[in-house]
């Protein structure tokens, strides 16, 4: 399986999101600068965290009017997997590829912690591999972390499952209920806020994110096994 | 040559912890008359002479970049420059 | 002159001695005369001056820094470039450098601090190398004011805002706290790289008819005279001179550190250097200096951000985000491409000449004229005099004495709320430590470790300073500054490599403040011949008063050290139920300067506690080798607040376990003496024979349990008991508690 990791100027966790598929998983990456306009050839999308431009504006607004993200659409459009984590949820929310926004943090501080996350629908593409209800440690770093969307859309995210992950214990950041993770209503595009890329070697902070990668990986396979 | 002033602002049903932190920080130096502070964001644009609708190209352009309306509100003035 | 401003003429300036406004003495507008064999012109007497301030010459540094030990076959590059750079075998080496940015923190701390972080990421990439980790080392006043208070969050702010965005990991550093710094906090960033052997720049301005680039931000009128005003003291006048306050943007500096890594694989480099204090005048004319050449630029070529701006105010600026480099000629255009991509400007602003000058031309006439060796060199050189203060005598004489402690636990749980040793997780939780996922051991243990990606090698890196100590006793608290740094290496199952410092220290006109540094200067020397750490680099940071008072002497020791197995990796958490728990070193009563002292008097005073670098190298090498080895759960320095604050601390992030310990002698130095040269170290049963083969000066204390206690026994029953918990919550709620208490 061969995966893209989407690299805007400020981009900054976009070398993490490499080696964890290519160390870690074992599988095909490849950067691609925003400039591109294909994503050609990939069979999954990461869009990394960061700042993208500095964060300036809003976190996320600039970088969705990038040439890629006109790829990124087409791509999430085929049904393709999609992934954005931290800066990649709040460019995937201010494209309209999933619903709500990320405001600043309750306590108006950046936080760098590792949190206890809940697995809340392990029925989906990027967590086939945990077990539902299942209980992980994967670190965030954020300062604009707070979901929010209006009442219509949270009931659509409850009534589809697409709440994927939510804060388990302490909700660090004020996120409308707890909520971590969503997928789009197609499933095949999550945005978190958490950092499993961070979590896939014992040695640096636990391997608790890289289930999630072998679940994108599982489910691709099992596609072109059938096919 | 025009000049655009763009006020963004929360929009009401959303939370803002800067606001009342800085509330907050108010009422304890003496001031408990302020009931309510929100904060926003203060654009200055300048628009040089185009033959492009200025009124329909400031509203593409807050809807599309400027400002997130899931969660913003905006209002803009176009004065001459 | 061609400008379109009033600029006072050769002679206006003379007589007027507008030089003493500048920061020049009579003496030194006499020299820069001579130099020049004419009256500097307003441009030319901008460049003497900032290249003569202190903080860019070290005229009154110089014979300090001439102490310090500089070579060691690990080092590759000592002081003198951008940062120095140390071999970790395979062709690989680190890069480091620890600079202050103490005044524009004072006057506008998130700013002054989000600067400091970007100008020491600079200096580390100019030298070709990528930043894997930064450190910081800060002093504030004692959280009281709400000044105080304003000051601490904001340069916590700042660092996290520019390190965040431009996505280095902070890893480490410390905080303390008296009230000596209320005024004049201390903001001293130190940034690690990484590079390849074949990769290593130099800043020089080699090769006659090579073309000069600017590259980065456009240059604006901030910061004009940094240099300068960091060469004196903090007053209200001071406060007035704003414009030394420059704004940092990390957006922009991401994009110049990528494209900057990207033009150093390119041979059509020559040499590269950041714009730093003294911007496009130090690069410059450093650069031709030491290649032995000269620069011609043609000032109406710098990318501009504002309009009209004067010769003077271009080469005086200190914009943020610049770099001036060399390129071979001809090939300018294979360095432009790699700016477009990052949309940055790349401009061609000069050439290399034979003559040695540095020529600078604005609106087509020559507006300075000046030999790059008489700014960049030739620089007087002051030995300042020095006097013993009074009060070191006085404090010699004294006796070694235990504070009044009635309640011994209740000592430890005020201890553990003593801003400077309570948990600084407010400040780390806010600082991304984690990204590109290097980090070992995080910020909360004795030195952050990062892996260095590809090899099992580790990198341990510290920063370290108790001004307390070198205050009553520069000397020897200037060994044991650079003692306790390579204590946290060796703990963390480092070997010490070298150290960069930041010698942060009051008005050297004063005889006594020059007398403290020169004493803390043979103390950091003679501690780094021992323990085998040459200086590679550092700055000085003088003038750190607020009104006629200086901060403690403050000369602050950033180290790295080599893990050459991750396997020894340690941490000072204590870490199964049954290891056996050691101290190494004797515990003296020794409570000069220390945390009980502060607590129980009010303030310091009487003698720092000894040390002796034979038995520091000792105990060092021990546990060095008993981490090695195999037979070391957990390892921790014993600093601060003394053995009982280490072993508690060793407790914090154990879930569930314990210590019970019995310590003889007089209870009190037994718990919080704050003697030099002791470890905690814990060891599994199994591994006891070997453990005591190796560290033949540990003893047996006492145990690691499973009730999630601290028991601590005297010789005649118990001192301490209490939950971990109980401790823990005290010494983690101190900040924000003392963040929230209204001023």
């Amino acid at each position: 399986m061969k995966f893209a990791v989407l690299v805007f100027p400020g981009s900054n966790c976009d070398i993490d999101m490499y080696h964890a598929i290519k160390d870690e998983l074992g599988e095909e990456v490849e950067y691609v600068w925003h400039t591109e306009t294909s994503l050609e050839g990939f069979d999954g999308a990461l869009v990394p965290g960061g700042f993208s431009y500095g964060d300036y504006l809003r976190c996320g607004a600039m970088a969705n009017q990038s040439n890629i993200m006109t790829a990124l659409k087409d791509f999430a459009a085929q049904g393709k997997p999609v992934l954005g984590v931290c800066n990649g949820f709040q460019i995937l929310t201010e494209s309209g590829l999933l619903p709500g926004a990320l405001l600043r943090n309750k306590n108006l501080k950046f936080m760098c912690r590792t949190v206890t996350l809940k697995v809340e629908n392990n029925n989906t593409l990027f967590t086939n591999q945990y077990a539902a209800g299942e209980e992980i440690q994967i670190p965030i770093a954020h300062g604009e972390g707070n979901y929010y969307c209006d009442d219509a859309t949270l009931a659509q995210l409850q009534a589809n499952n697409q709440i994927v992950f939510t804060y388990s214990g302490e909700n660090p950041n004020g996120s409308l209920e707890d909520i971590a993770g969503i997928v789009n209503e197609q499933g095949n595009v999550l945005g978190m806020m958490p950092h499993p890329e961070r979590a896939a070697n014992e040695i640096v902070g636990g391997a608790d994110g890289l289930k999630l990668f072998k679940s994108i990986v599982k489910q691709w396979r099992e596609q072109h096994v059938n096919n | 040559m025009k000049k655009v002033k763009i006020y963004v602002t929360l929009k009401e049903s959303i939370l803002d912890p800067q606001g009342s932190a800085v509330q907050g920080s108010l009422h304890k130096i003496g001031y408990e008359e302020v009931a309510d502070l929100r904060i926003g964001k203060y654009l200055e644009v300048t628009i040089a002479d185009t033959d492009r609708d200025v009124d329909a190209i400031v509203k593409e352009m807050c809807e599309k970049v400027l400002t997130n309306t899931v969660i913003e509100n905006y209002r803009y003035e176009i004065e001459e420059a | 002159m061609s400008t379109t401003k009033f600029e006072p003429t050769a002679e206006q300036i003379k007589e007027q001695r507008l030089y003493a406004d500048m920061g020049m003495t009579d003496a030194e507008y006499d020299l820069a005369v001579e130099k020049l064999g004419r009256m500097p012109n307003w441009t030319e007497i901008g460049l003497f001056s900032v290249m003569w301030s202190e903080h860019c010459s070290y005229k009154k540094s110089k014979p300090v820094l001439r102490k310090f030990p500089t070579s060691g076959p690990q080092v590759l590059q000592g002081p003198g470039e951008g940062a120095g750079i140390v071999d970790i075998g395979d062709e690989q080496a680190v890069v480091f450098k620890m600079e202050s940015h103490n005044h524009p923190s004072a006057i506008e701390p998130y700013q002054g601090a989000a600067t400091g972080v970007g100008g020491i990421i600079r200096d580390v990439f100019s030298m070709g190398a990528r930043p894997i980790a930064m450190l910081n080392s800060l002093r504030f006043g004692e959280l009281k004011s709400a000044r105080g208070k304003y000051l601490f969050e904001e340069v916590v702010a700042g660092i996290a805002g520019y390190g965040n965005c431009i996505g280095i990991p902070t890893v480490g550093g410390e905080v303390q706290f008296d009230p000596c710094y209320e005024g004049n906090p201390l903001v001293n960033a130190m940034c690690v790289g990484l590079i390849d052997h074949k990769d290593i720049q130099k800043g020089v301005a080699a090769g006659v008819g090579n073309t000069v680039m600017y590259v980065g931000a456009k240059t604006g009128r901030d910061g004009i005279h940094g240099a300068t005003f960091s060469s004196e003291e903090l007053s209200e006048e001071a406060d007035e001179k704003r414009s030394a306050v420059q704004v940092g943007d990390p957006f922009m500096e991401k994009l110049l550190l990528e494209a900057c890594l990207e033009v150093v694989k390119s041979d059509a480099l020559v040499g590269i250097q950041d714009m730093g204090a003294a911007g496009l005048t130090s690069s410059s004319a450093e650069m031709a200096s030491k290649a032995g050449t000269g620069v011609e630029m043609n000032l109406d070529l710098i990318p501009q951000r504002e309009t009209g701006m004067t010769a003077y105010e271009m080469m005086l600026s200190e914009s943020q985000e610049r770099m001036l480099m060399v390129v071979k000629a001809g090939r300018e255009d294979e360095i432009k491409v790699i700016f477009d991509k990052y949309d940055l400007d790349a401009v061609a602003v000069g050439r290399v000449t034979d003559d040695k000058m540095l020529r600078l031309i604005h609106n087509g006439e020559v507006v300075a004229e000046v030999l790059a060796d008489a700014l960049a060199e030739d620089a007087p050189v002051y030995i300042m005099p020095e006097a013993e203060p009074a009060y070191f005598a006085e404090y010699q004489a004294m006796e070694n004495a235990e504070p009044a402690v009635t309640d011994y636990k209740e000592t430890l749980s005020a201890l553990l709320q003593a801003p400077t040793i309570a948990s600084k997780e407010w400040v780390y939780d806010q600082y991304d430590y984690q990204v590109r996922t290097n980090t070992v051991v995080a910020p909360g243990s004795d030195a952050a470790v990062l892996r260095v990606r590809g090899t099992n090698k580790g990198l341990a890196m510290t920063t370290d300073c108790n001004s307390r100590y070198i205050y009553l006793d520069p000397t020897t608290g200037g060994k044991i500054a650079v003692a306790e740094a390579a204590r946290n290496i060796v703990a963390s199952g480092g070997k010490p490599l070298a150290i960069t410092d930041c010698l942060n220290f009051g008005n050297p006109e004063k005889p006594e403040i020059f007398w403290q540094i020169q004493k803390s200067a043979d103390g950091i020397a003679a501690a780094c011949l021992a323990l085998d750490a040459p200086v590679i680099g550092g700055n000085v940071s003088m003038y750190n008063e607020r009104s006629g008072e200086a901060v403690y002497p403050t000369p602050t020791i950033g180290m790295v050290g080599l893990v050459q197995d991750l396997a020894h990796v340690t941490t000072q958490d204590v870490k199964n139920a049954g290891d056996i728990v050691y101290v190494i070193g004797e515990t003296k009563t020794e409570f000069g300067g220390s945390e009980l002292q502060k607590l129980v008097e009010g303030r310091i005073f009487g003698q720092a506690p000894t040390i002796d670098l034979d038995v520091e190298a000792k105990h060092q090498a021990q546990v060095l080798e008993a981490i090695q080895a195999g037979v070391v759960a957990s390892a921790h320095d014993v600093s601060e607040g003394g053995l009982a604050v280490a072993l508690v601390e060793s407790t914090f992030a154990a879930n569930g376990l314990g210590i019970q310990a019995t310590l003889s002698g007089s209870a009190t130095t037994a718990l919080f003496s704050e003697s030099q040269s002791r470890f905690v170290i814990t060891v599994k049963p199994e591994h006891k024979e070997a453990f005591e083969k190796i560290a033949t000066d540990a003893t047996e204390i006492g145990v690691v349990t499973d009730d999630a206690k601290l028991t601590l026994n005297g010789d005649a029953g118990v001192l301490v008991e209490g939950s971990v918990e109980e401790f823990r919550s005290a010494w983690k709620g101190a900040i924000p508690c003392l963040l929230k208490s209204e001023a």
